[in-house]
């Protein structure tokens, strides 16, 4: 059956971390431990997530769980899983939570080397587009125009003059076994991503949008609104990757406008509408490559 | 289940493990993070449980036709209150 | 047990496969590459049932024997070199997680310039990162400290990973007659490893986690205090190892005619080989001269350095390794040792074979008679010759 609000586990195994209010990793990494149980070993590399659930003797996780190094979430969960079905163990998951730094940075590595040897593992990136945990500083999934603390609004450059890194594709390109996009604004498709994950053996990976409100500049109780827009106007799109195909979970008729997902963000507040045009141009350029090859 | 408050708050030299490898537990609430706080008029509340499965925290558990807040662990972020299509949920100061 | 005819990373592998690892996760770079290459094969050919992990680089070799390790699995990896600094963060990690992972390291020197040769640059330069490090002088040897490696390093009052030290080629590559034992004998010597510092899938733990100011330091005492309980267990390994393979070894150092010695040689790794024809050919000649084989940098063996040096007039630390701007790191450490114990000894260093540069018997010699003059002086042997 598949996973609802009225079915999902009530077991809270992410319960009692140090993550801002309103913070949109922890929801994703809450979300996904309850549909995947106490059976399941989680590894969480520097960043956002260990640095709130893993403060001795503050420890928040009521299934297995371990930090691994900023580079080594898919190395590490490749040697668990190894480890664990060389002694004879059966009926767990190993399940990654990176942010975009951790996957898309200086983790992409060890991920491509798990996707490339099909390790049975699930690997979930919470994309909060930037190296929040240290604040705010650019990463390759930072989209273009944000405002970060190393991509500052100066009178020469203003904001990241560099487009977000295509993951989800680069990810598919190895031939994954299962790859999805999600947004925490959509919650039951991300349960629904993660249930059926669960079930494939493999690689599999998921991409979420898990926005931040204090690298974002909104207010906390925006923070779901935020990530289901960002959907809405098409900057974000929620997709399967499954048997060598691409299939787009939600096709927008009309999308919401661009300029105000924009203006609502602090990070974007110095752009001028040209740069909204830009975004919005890009935008559709995106789609239609999705609408041909997308099904 | 859930990740609950330890009867141990403080570790001596001899009870710290030899390892950073441990059982799950906490020792401090996060209750004092909050401005306001999210309050539930159940006569409003349609049993949806929206609030409950996008708290980022957890701290919102169903509760017969309706829910309750877990207070010592509720950060007063106010998502609860945005998604809550019935008005369900107001947030009242915390001074 | 039969014998045969096997180089010094053979012999290796059939010691880790003795020992049946759970995981093997491993990068090739030369002149480690035969290990994890004869390893392969065992796997292959069903020989040996270990779940072998073709890791895209050496950080994620170690990051991957870290994960297995951390649910209880004996590990098992290997590198060298570059690949070994490409490691460190995974070192310090290991260390600290009290993961008990053997690692072979083929000691080769490190960029730049680049060398593919034999030095020790590259392990004495992470000592501080808190893993057991022996170097072995034979082939023999080597596959002995393979399966005493595992003994030592998973015991529960050690925890502490374990890099075991080969001489990239003169070691590594060089065929010599090994004893192989029995599985069976192995079985009764190597317990399995039980651990509570993992991840039961019954039992949940946190791993891995943040210690604050406030409990940082005793989590790194307790690292300390298990390194230095490697040496009372190396001990206990050593004597079990005897009993029931009729080979003993001597601990932490090896001494050779150092009791009446006035000068000796302190050395690590294959070269106290030679040192070792030396000593016998100058002991011929009427000169008392002695060789002591620091068999284990970490756990360093001060009490012993100290009981078998304090009666001598002059060493040597010859040692393939300079730490730049100040001297040898082994140099370091034994002086330190002698100080502690108000040891007023003429101490000497003596950097060698940098970068697979071959050291002749007359060096030796030479060192010998340069002992007599019983300064503390630091040299580089055969510079520009």
């Amino acid at each position: 059956m598949a996973v609802n609000v009225k079915t999902i586990s009530d077991d809270e195994l992410f319960y009692g971390h140090k993550a801002c209010a309103g913070c949109g990793g922890s929801l994703a990494v809450r979300i996904a431990l309850k549909i995947l149980g106490r059976r399941s070993v989680a590894v969480l590399p520097a960043g956002c997530m260990s640095a709130v659930g893993f403060n001795f003797p503050q420890l928040s996780f009521a299934n297995n769980a371990i930090i691994s190094t900023f580079a080594g979430t898919a190395s590490m969960m490749t040697g668990i899983q190894a480890g664990l079905k060389a002694l004879g163990k059966k009926d767990f998951q190993v399940v990654g939570f990176a942010g975009d730094g951790g996957t898309a940075d200086i983790g992409i590595q060890a991920l491509s080397g798990a996707i490339d040897r099909n390790d049975d593992i699930l690997y979930i990136c919470y994309d909060n587009e930037a190296y929040m945990n240290t604040g705010i500083q650019k990463s390759s999934l930072t989209p273009f125009g944000a405002r970060t603390t190393t991509t500052p609004v100066g009178s020469v450059i203003k904001g990241n003059l560099h487009n977000k890194k295509n993951m989800f594709e680069i990810v598919a390109a190895h031939g994954i076994t299962y790859a999805a996009t999600a947004s925490i604004g959509y919650l039951p498709d991300f349960m629904k991503k993660v249930e059926k994950a669960a079930s494939i053996r493999g690689t599999k990976y998921i991409h979420i949008i898990a926005p931040c409100p204090t690298g974002w500049g909104i207010k906390t109780e925006d923070c779901v609104d935020i990530a289901k827009e960002v959907v809405d106007c098409g900057l974000w799109y929620l997709a399967e990757f499954e048997n060598g195909e691409y299939k787009l979970n939600r096709k927008i008729k009309e999308f919401s406008d661009v300029a105000t997902y924009i203006k609502k963000q602090g990070r974007f507040k110095h752009l001028t509408d040209e740069d909204i045009q830009l975004i919005e141009a890009s935008r559709n350029k995106k789609w239609d490559y999705l609408n041909k090859y997308f099904n | 289940m859930k990740v609950v408050l330890r009867d141990k708050k403080t570790f001596t030299l001899d009870e710290i493990p030899f390892a950073p490898c441990y059982k799950p537990g906490l020792v401090a609430v996060n209750s004092g993070w909050r401005n306001e706080k999210p309050v539930v008029d159940e006569s409003k509340c349609n049993g949806c449980n929206l609030c409950y499965l996008y708290c980022p925290d957890g701290t919102i558990f169903k509760k017969g036709k309706s829910v309750g807040i877990d207070y010592d662990f509720c950060k007063g972020c106010g998502i609860c209150k945005k998604i809550c299509k019935q008005g369900a949920i107001t947030m009242e100061s915390e001074k | 047990m039969t014998r045969e005819f096997l180089s010094g990373n053979d012999a290796f592998a059939r010691g880790v496969a003795l020992a049946r690892p759970h995981v093997i996760s491993a990068y090739p770079i030369t002149p480690q590459t035969t290990v994890v290459e004869k390893l392969s094969e065992f796997v292959a050919s069903g020989k040996l049932n270990s779940e072998f992990i073709h890791v895209e680089s050496e950080h994620s070799a170690l990051s991957a024997a870290m994960g297995a390790s951390s649910v209880g699995a004996r590990t098992f990896t290997a590198t060298s070199s570059q690949g070994l600094l490409y490691m460190a963060e995974c070192l310090t990690y290991a260390a600290g997680g009290r993961f008990p992972i053997v690692m072979m390291n083929a000691n080769r020197s490190t960029a730049l310039p680049w060398n593919i040769y034999g030095d020790q640059r590259d392990s004495l330069s992470l000592l501080d990162t808190g893993w057991i490090q022996a170097y072995a002088g034979s082939a023999q040897e080597a596959l002995d400290l393979a399966l005493m490696s595992f003994y030592i390093a998973e015991h529960k009052d050690v925890s502490t990973p374990f890099m075991a030290n080969l001489d990239g080629f003169t070691l590594t590559h060089t065929y010599e007659v090994v004893d192989i034992p029995e599985q069976s004998t192995v079985d009764s010597f190597l317990p399995a490893y039980q651990t509570e510092n993992k991840m039961d899938l019954d039992n949940p733990v946190n791993m891995g986690f943040s210690a604050g100011p406030d409990t940082n330091t005793e989590f790194k005492f307790k690292e300390h205090i298990g390194m230095l309980n490697a040496k009372r267990v190396i001990d206990e390994c050593e004597d079990k190892f005897a009993k029931l393979f009729n080979r003993r070894y001597s601990g932490l150092v090896e001494s050779y005619l150092c009791d009446d010695a006035d000068y000796v040689i302190v050395t690590l790794g294959t070269i106290a080989g030679l040192v070792k024809d030396r000593v016998d050919a100058l002991r011929e000649k009427g000169q008392k001269v002695g060789l002591l084989r620091i068999r284990y940098v970490r756990p360093f063996p001060n009490e012993q350095i100290v009981q078998i040096l304090k009666s001598v007039k002059a060493i040597g630390v010859l040692e393939k390794d300079i730490s730049f701007g100040n001297e040898g790191t082994v140099y370091t450490n034994v002086n330190s040792a002698l100080q502690k114990a108000r040891l007023n000894i003429a101490s000497s260093n003596y950097i060698a074979g940098l970068g697979g540069r071959n050291i002749e018997p007359k060096q030796i010699d030479e060192i010998f008679e340069d002992l007599k003059n019983e300064q503390s002086v630091v040299k580089f042997v055969g510079l520009g010759e």
